[in-house]
């Protein structure tokens, strides 16, 4: 069986470091994975894989709905389907809120002027800041930045949204603003992939948990079985470290 | 008294006034023209030294330090004297635009090449992820901002193109130094020299205080 987001033997090291070995993954059209591990395991730069933002070693191999994620041609149409929200936003701060989220359906998709502002402020309506949307970046809030973000990729409507860590960059009080954007979304049917801390947010919305250690996929399986009575000891030593604070 | 009429004899001023203004003219045209020329030579050139393939990119390395070692005096008495040697004979407006264009582009391409790497790496990736081309990511998202970080140090190098334009002078170019040198021979008075340097801190000096202001607004912690 394979997989929307197909990965099959992916390796990837820096020098003599290796940051990833050996991932075999398959995520369902529709379905929301939460990826999680501590730091260093290798989960940020698992998702950066799969748009290839970060190149993998040779003998791996990831497909996006069938088509291989390779350099060159078909990259960029891979790209297009496949949505990034970042942990530091990367908004683009010499444009508008409204600009942000044009700006990509107007040079890849050509979308008019009228229609890709007719969708951005559809999208930063539903991402609750329709009222913002002639500000500038860095007049926002992170949690507002991050929503603006979401909006910003979804303006692609792609298949996929990957989340690398998204509420990590952000002051307490504003994470729950951005996880109820992302609860919304995977109640759309967009496939999630979603790098986190937040286990919370993994146990309500995930039809799957993987935990990350050291370059591999220690567990995989339902929230409530990887979260609540986790098989490896890894997996309950690093529960146990973010649990009980 | 006698100080005044031999360094600013406003008879011998108003008399060359004219002359003056012809070669202030020519100092123009010839500072705007390599200013632009410089500017699109030093983008091309800062484009291919980041992003051009292996052995082009070394190209525009070892062109980018050939041309900011060489002195501006050096390269333009070469163009203007050597180079009919083979043929190729050029006025000395062309001579001097060349020689200007050349090493301006050189120092262009440089800031040109520090204010892109001065973006963040994220915007990169963040247009990268959206499916945007190298150009469309160029065009539409670090130039723009780059451009805010290069313009104080791009505004010194077109003030000092700008003051560099005087080296014309040695190739018989009538630019302001040049007319400035002739009137003083005509009057047999040094006032028309004073009076072309006057000229030149009236043209410059408000650049010059016009980069200071950008560089306390652009350079403070403040910025984003």
């Amino acid at each position: 069986m394979s997989g929307f987001v197909s990965i099959r033997g992916l390796r990837k090291s820096y020098g003599t470091f290796e940051a990833l070995r050996g991932i075999d993954l398959d995520v369902a059209q529709g379905e929301v994975v939460c990826v999680i591990g501590p730091s260093g395991s290798g989960k940020s730069t698992l998702i950066r894989c799969i748009n290839l933002l970060e190149p993998f070693d040779a003998g791996g191999e990831i497909r996006v709905d069938g088509t291989p994620v390779v350099a060159g041609r078909a990259l960029a149409r891979v790209r297009a389907e496949v949505g990034m929200v970042f942990q530091s936003f990367n908004l683009f701060p010499h444009l508008t809120v409204r600009r942000n989220v044009m700006l990509a359906p107007r040079r890849v998709r050509g979308t008019s002027v009228a229609e890709a502002e007719a969708q951005a402020d559809r999208l930063l309506a539903r991402v609750g800041i329709a009222e913002q949307a002639d500000k500038y970046p860095n007049q926002l809030s992170g949690g507002q930045q991050q929503r603006v973000a979401i909006a910003r990729a979804l303006a692609m409507e792609p298949q996929v949204m990957l989340f690398d860590e998204p509420t990590s960059a952000l002051d307490p009080e504003m994470v729950g603003e951005v996880l109820d954007v992302m609860r919304d979304l995977a109640g759309t049917g967009v496939t999630m992939i979603v790098v986190t801390h937040e286990m919370g947010f993994a146990r309500q919305v995930a039809d799957r948990v993987i935990f990350m250690d050291a370059g591999r996929i220690v567990e995989a399986g339902p929230p409530e079985a990887v979260l609540s009575a986790p098989e490896h000891p890894r997996t309950r030593d690093f529960l146990g470290a973010v649990l009980n604070h | 008294m006698d100080v005044f009429d031999t360094f600013l004899n406003l008879e011998v001023l108003a008399r060359t006034w004219p002359l003056l203004m012809t070669g202030l003219w020519v100092t123009l045209q010839l500072g705007a023209a390599s200013i632009v020329a410089g500017l699109v030579l030093g983008l091309a050139l800062a484009m291919v030294r980041l992003y051009g393939p292996g052995p082009v990119r070394a190209v525009a390395r070892v062109y980018i330090d050939v041309f900011r070692s060489i002195p501006l005096l050096v390269l333009l008495i070469v163009i203007y004297y050597a180079l009919p040697f083979v043929g190729l004979r050029l006025s000395p407006f062309a001579s001097a635009m060349s020689a200007l264009t050349m090493v301006s582009g050189a120092y262009s391409a440089e800031i040109f090449r520090a204010g892109i790497e001065a973006i963040p790496k994220g915007q990169f990736e963040a247009s990268a992820a959206l499916g945007l081309t190298h150009r469309q990511t160029m065009g539409d998202v670090i130039l723009p901002q780059a451009i805010r970080i290069v313009i104080p140090p791009l505004t010194n190098n077109s003030i000092n193109v700008v003051k560099d334009t005087a080296l014309a002078s040695v190739v018989a170019m009538p630019d302001l130094l040049k007319q400035a040198t002739q009137a003083q021979a005509l009057a047999a008075n040094p006032t028309p020299l004073i009076g072309a340097a006057l000229i030149y801190i009236a043209v410059l000096w408000p650049l010059v205080a016009l980069v200071s202001r950008m560089e306390r607004r652009f350079g403070g912690a403040g910025a984003r």
